[in-house]
């Protein structure tokens, strides 16, 4: 027991300090934040195409649709399970499973804070791009295993975009990795070394060195830092299957591409995944680019005070949420049937101030800043991924492959290799 | 944070474990008639080839197995083999009939792994050199980048004149 309290004393993440306990915990809150925050994003995305289109989205189950996520759930674990007669039963059972577990499988060194990681690896994010690669063979499964010929044609095209687009991503992480090398202060590295000039692949490691150089690498060695995060923020997208990018589930052309055959809960692993994958990319574009876990100015604006302020917005944010949840409260209408959707949205806006006012003690805001800040950055990722939703039409195929290998993939070379150059001299 | 070397839990049963999955899924690879499934089954043969990299204090071997063979190259395979009609596959006769070859091939193998086990203590030092796991990918990189560099460069032009040439063999106008 004294070993399991004190794991919290330490500042190791659980998996390198041998705290097992501790890391079924850490992975335990990982899945049911994750968890939340899809279906978060599920009422959010309806609501914000909505409102980008004129609409007014889910309005119905509860007020401003805020239970429509539930009821959809709650229908797609109710619904028959079909089966296609002509389909590879084994391969077609294992498809969701695949892609669901690669997709929660990169989270476990994904760093939301400098200990709060399930552990550290030395491989960090070769791990992540590895593990994150498989979730390719699922959809190649689930596609042919339907025996049909929209999921086949879908998996075909997504197997396709991916590999080609795996290659620029990866440019795009090396010349970031490599800038973990390239040790000096500010945007050009001019000055004395921070810490130490061996490269790292760990991600927690990469977090360190852009604090030790005082600059996110996305403004390090301005433009090519740049450069290369916006070649990542394209490819992820591409990764991910997501607007404008989605041809895989191009619903003008292939109905709903790899996933046409399946029904209920084992498309409800689809869903899953799907965001947990855009969750764990974004994480690796907000760790590798914008610093990770750290609050904005930690240097310039640092200091006791400068360092209490901003320990402050966690709980801010909450009040801020709650101030707009109880707002809307007051202002719906008057009559009786509204009654008990005003008193359930009354109760949730108390909750969010309540817990407000839970980060505002100063331990556990010490421990939540972190985590705020780290979540605060992917959720900037998550809207943009609603915009491009709303925004760009969808790409044609022949378009997006010599976007792929025609501009992005030179371009991430040419990158890379300017970068080793500026970092040499 | 201090250096230190990762130790493994339960050796002997993730060591078995992840040969047995290894052994079992490459019968698989070669006994099924769906080349759908063969492949799935390398996979699963590649994975648990990157779980016994990953004890022997590789990580970085590891990850590029991972990324490489199971996120390129199988998926190419699959890739392949879906554009394929399986049903009149399975239907026709096998006619490769080398079984006398592939025996032989198989006992030669096995005497030799049976020399190892017997011999192998005096061949192979008792311990790998250990480095800290932190280091493990830094280690890489020096010996492939400093003290091996020639082989390394010759080896990737090997790579790009394969490159060149298949992109020459596939397109018929250039």
């Amino acid at each position: 027991m004294s070993d399991f309290l004190n794991y919290l004393n330490s500042n190791l993440t659980p998996g390198q300090a041998g705290a097992y306990l501790w890391v079924v915990i850490y992975i335990l809150i990982i899945f049911a934040a994750v968890s939340v925050a899809v279906i978060a994003m599920n009422w959010l995305e309806r609501k914000i195409l909505a409102h980008m289109q004129v609409r007014l989205g889910p309005m119905r189950v509860g007020p401003h649709g805020l239970l429509q996520p539930f009821a959809d759930a709650l229908k797609l674990l109710l619904k028959e399970d079909i089966i296609p007669a002509n389909a590879d039963k084994l391969v077609f059972w294992m498809a969701p499973l695949v892609v669901v577990i690669t997709a929660f499988t990169t989270y476990i060194v994904i760093p939301f804070g400098p200990t709060h990681a399930v552990t550290d690896m030395n491989i960090g994010i070769l791990f992540m791009l590895g593990v994150a690669s498989l979730g390719t063979l699922g959809i190649i499964m689930a596609g042919w295993a339907s025996n049909s010929h929209y999921p086949l044609l879908g998996s075909l095209r997504s197997s396709a975009q991916m590999v080609s687009y795996e290659v620029a991503m990866g440019m795009a992480v090396v010349s970031a990795v490599l800038m973990t090398s390239l040790s000096g202060v500010g945007v050009y590295g001019i000055g004395p070394g921070g810490g130490d000039a061996i490269g790292t692949l760990s991600m927690i490691e990469i977090v360190r060195a852009q604090m030790n150089q005082h600059v996110w690498f996305i403004f390090k060695f301005f433009p090519l830092g740049l450069a290369a995060f916006g070649i990542f923020a394209i490819a992820m997208v591409a990764e991910t299957n997501r607007a404008p990018f989605d041809l895989p589930e191009a619903e003008s052309e292939l109905t709903a591409g790899f996933h046409t055959e399946y029904s209920g809960f084992r498309w409800s692993l689809f869903f899953l995944a799907e965001y947990a994958a855009m969750i764990a990319v974004s994480s690796i574009a907000v760790t590798l680019w914008l610093g990770g876990w750290m609050r904005p100015f930690p240097h310039w604006l640092g200091g006791g005070a400068w360092d209490t302020a901003f320990s402050l917005f966690p709980a801010l944010t909450f009040f801020f949420l709650a101030g707009l949840t109880l707002r809307t409260t007051v202002r719906m209408p008057k009559t009786s049937y509204f009654k008990i959707q005003k008193t359930g949205l009354g109760v949730f806006g108390l909750l969010l101030g309540g817990i407000g006012l839970v980060l505002l003690v100063p331990p556990v805001r010490d421990r939540i800043q972190d985590i705020y800040w780290f979540a605060i950055k992917v959720a900037g990722f998550m809207y943009l991924y609603i915009w491009y939703r709303g925004t760009f039409p969808r790409y044609r195929f022949d378009q997006l492959m010599s976007l792929g290998w025609k501009f992005m993939i030179p371009t991430g070379v040419a990158v890379l290799i300017a970068t080793a150059l500026v970092g040499v001299l | 944070m201090p250096l230190q070397e990762l130790t493994p839990v339960a050796t002997p049963y993730f060591f078995y474990g992840l040969s047995a999955v290894a052994v079992l899924s490459a019968i698989g690879v070669i006994m099924r008639r769906n080349p759908v499934h063969s492949a799935i089954s390398l996979i699963f043969t590649l994975l648990s080839l990157a779980g016994l990299y990953l004890m022997l204090y590789a990580p970085f071997v590891a990850g590029v197995q991972i990324i490489l063979y199971v996120g390129g190259i199988v998926v190419l395979f699959l890739f392949v083999i879906m554009l394929i009609n399986i049903e009149r596959m399975q239907r026709e006769y096998q006619f490769n009939k080398q079984w006398l070859v592939g025996l032989l091939a198989a006992a030669v193998l096995g005497v030799l792994f049976v020399a190892v086990y017997v011999k192998g203590q005096a061949i192979f030092p008792q311990h790998a050199v250990r480095f800290p796991e932190q280091l493990n990918t830094q280690q890489v990189g020096k010996m492939l980048y400093v003290d091996y560099l020639l082989p390394f460069e010759i080896a990737s032009l090997l790579l790009l004149v394969a490159i060149v040439g298949a992109v020459v063999m596939a397109k018929k106008r250039i």
